[in-house]
């Protein structure tokens, strides 16, 4: 019988790893794993049809989704990543950040800037998950930072789409202290009672969860999103158990009491319109 | 029995030898000559090694299982110390200890991870990485220091926040992040030393300070070197190199503008002499104090918030 076993023993965080966005007309859901029609996705916001799985989606097209039209405004985008640490595994960081920097067209993994919701102002920073897993190096610290220090100045709500793997290694310990100077700031805008909303995207982890993504007055999350502090991965290696089905998704977290609110993508905007006017 | 890390065998076999020659007693002739030169060049040996430490030893080090812990320094720093419990939500971690001490005749809150010494011990202690409920019994401590004006303390010596089913379902991430928030704007100075093993947000979560000092063989990291050998070269034999370019050293961390102070060790490391290290952490940590506890409170919060506001390298504009 072991032949039947075989076909079926493929542990899910392996094969959830291996699902990559194919070109073509065809797409391999996330979460589900059906084979989806693509101009459907694109259709529905990039949501799959099948199971309400969100795929990531540019920070072009987030900031279309969450802003009124051509309201945005990009702040600090000059601020681009060092290498502090001449750091170098099997590659340079400083050709991996080149690498990345001509992939995306980004200088770093976070854009942020001032734009309208509904016509109210409103700071907006979004990760990019595809500049070096949305890691969280001195450049996306600083931005966080700046985006709020905006927020306070301008008095206005600060909105912050999280995608990140976490902190960015090659900084070593300069991205851990990126944890500390964002929640230092959050907490002046907390106490300048100045709201703060997070939306928590597929996937957020590490040292963005544990620090500013945690703090916000009221944590959205899309859909089926991955969100914890250590990796599913990591976790099975050290308790050495099967992990619950839909552990660390959006709704794993909002029934343990750790967010506010899953909110499917399209009505992502008017929630959060409706927020900056309850505040 | 001394445990020795596998660099410090020659250590391991002079001191054999010294022990050897002693038993035979030291009254026969010679004797006590050729014990006061091995015990010399035991002296420079182990100069020499503690010298050119590398990151992964000094990593071995900083975990060595005889170094002094959270409890050895409360124990011969502190005149007093009552151990306080429980988070008030949910349990009382064993790998966080916290409480109020007596320290040179003041009022204190020391708080530090216990990573156990026997195996007992360390199951018990979950092998000094806490879960939420361990910060959360922190901050609760750190709101009642701030409420009651006592300074902070915190002794770091973590792998890190534990990675469990549990504590990802009580809020590792969120119990991490509010520490940090609460840290960076609490109204008492706090002083941190990193006495061993400084891992990652689990270490920073008890380690917002307006003073930050760090043992000269301590290591403090964004994460383990095993763990970024794994990812980034996906070769756990690669964890020396790692340790290398994580830049993980008390020298490194001054240098980065990250601490404030080295304290040197004995030679040979803090475990070969842990009274002498208590003393010197003792006689290091109090003129901050008094320092920190004569500035007023909005300059304290203002230099606090300023320190943390610079961290980190920017290039372009």
């Amino acid at each position: 019988m072991a032949w039947f076993k075989k076909e079926r023993s493929a542990p899910e965080d392996q094969d959830r790893k291996k699902v990559k966005v194919p070109e073509g007309l065809w797409l391999k859901c996330n979460h589900c794993r059906a084979i989806v029609y693509r101009k459907e996705v694109e259709r529905s916001a990039r949501v799959c049809p099948k199971c309400e799985y969100h795929f990531p989606i540019s920070v072009e097209e987030r900031i279309d989704l969450l802003l009124d039209l051509g309201t945005f405004r990009e702040w600090s985008a000059g601020l681009e990543p060092t290498d502090p640490l001449h750091f170098k595994d099997t590659q340079r960081y400083s050709e991996r950040l080149q690498a990345a920097q001509q992939s995306t067209g980004k200088k770093d993994a976070i854009v942020i800037g001032e734009g309208r919701i509904n016509g109210a102002r409103v700071v907006l920073g979004v990760f990019h998950f595809g500049f070096m897993g949305g890691s969280m190096g001195s450049v996306v610290g600083e931005k966080v930072v700046h985006a709020a220090e905006g927020a306070l100045r301008e008095r206005i709500p600060l909105v912050l789409v999280t995608t990140s793997g976490g902190a960015r290694m090659q900084e070593g310990i300069l991205s851990l202290m990126q944890m500390a100077k964002t929640a230092a700031t959050i907490g002046r805008l907390a106490e300048a009672r100045l709201p703060y909303f997070s939306i928590l995207a597929d996937p957020t982890f590490g040292g963005v969860t544990a620090s500013f993504a945690m703090l916000a007055d009221v944590i959205l999350a899309e859909p089926k999103a991955l969100i914890g502090f250590a990796g599913p991965r990591v976790i099975q290696q050290t308790i050495k158990q099967q992990l619950p089905p839909e552990f660390q998704r959006a709704e794993f977290l909002l029934e343990h009491g750790m967010i506010d609110l899953i909110v499917p993508r399209k009505r992502l905007k008017e929630t959060v319109s409706s927020l900056v006017e309850y505040f | 029995m001394r445990e020795y890390l596998d660099f410090e065998k020659p250590i391991a076999e002079i001191e054999e030898k010294i022990e050897k020659l002693t038993a035979t007693g030291q009254e026969r002739p010679g004797v006590p000559d050729d014990l006061r030169k091995l015990r010399e060049k035991l002296y420079k040996l182990q100069a020499e090694i503690y010298t050119g430490l590398t990151p992964w030893q000094r990593t071995q080090v900083a975990r060595h299982p005889q170094r002094p812990s959270t409890l050895d320094y409360i124990g011969r720093i502190c005149d007093r110390f009552l151990e306080l419990h429980g988070d008030r939500l949910y349990g009382d971690d064993h790998a966080i200890v916290a409480g109020l001490a007596r320290l040179s005749g003041r009022s204190v809150v020391v708080i530090g991870p216990q990573k156990g010494k026997t195996l007992k011990e360390r199951v018990l202690r979950n092998f000094g990485m806490p879960n939420p409920e361990g910060y959360r019994k922190a901050l609760r401590l750190m709101r009642l220091a701030e409420r009651f004006n006592k300074p902070v303390i915190t002794f770091i010596d973590t792998p890190g926040a534990y990675p469990g089913l549990g504590a990802e379902e009580r809020g590792q991430s969120e119990a991490i992040a509010r520490n940090l928030m609460v840290m960076a704007s609490l109204k008492v100075p706090i002083v941190s030393v990193v006495i061993g093993e400084g891992g990652s947000g689990g270490a920073l979560a008890i380690g917002v300070a307006d003073r930050l000092l760090m043992l000269q063989y301590a290591v403090y990291s964004v994460i383990s070197p095993e763990g970024c050998a794994a990812i980034l070269w996906n070769d756990p034999k690669k964890t020396p190199d790692a340790a290398e370019a994580l830049k993980m050293t008390a020298e490194d961390l001054l240098r980065l503008g990250v601490i404030d102070e080295i304290l040197p060790e004995p030679p040979g490391g803090a475990h070969r002499d842990p009274t002498a290290m208590c003393n010197a952490v003792k006689k290091a940590v109090e003129p901050h104090l008094s320092a920190l506890l004569e500035l007023p409170l909005d300059e304290l919060l203002r230099r606090r918030h300023t320190k943390y506001r610079r961290m980190g390298v920017l290039g372009g504009e």
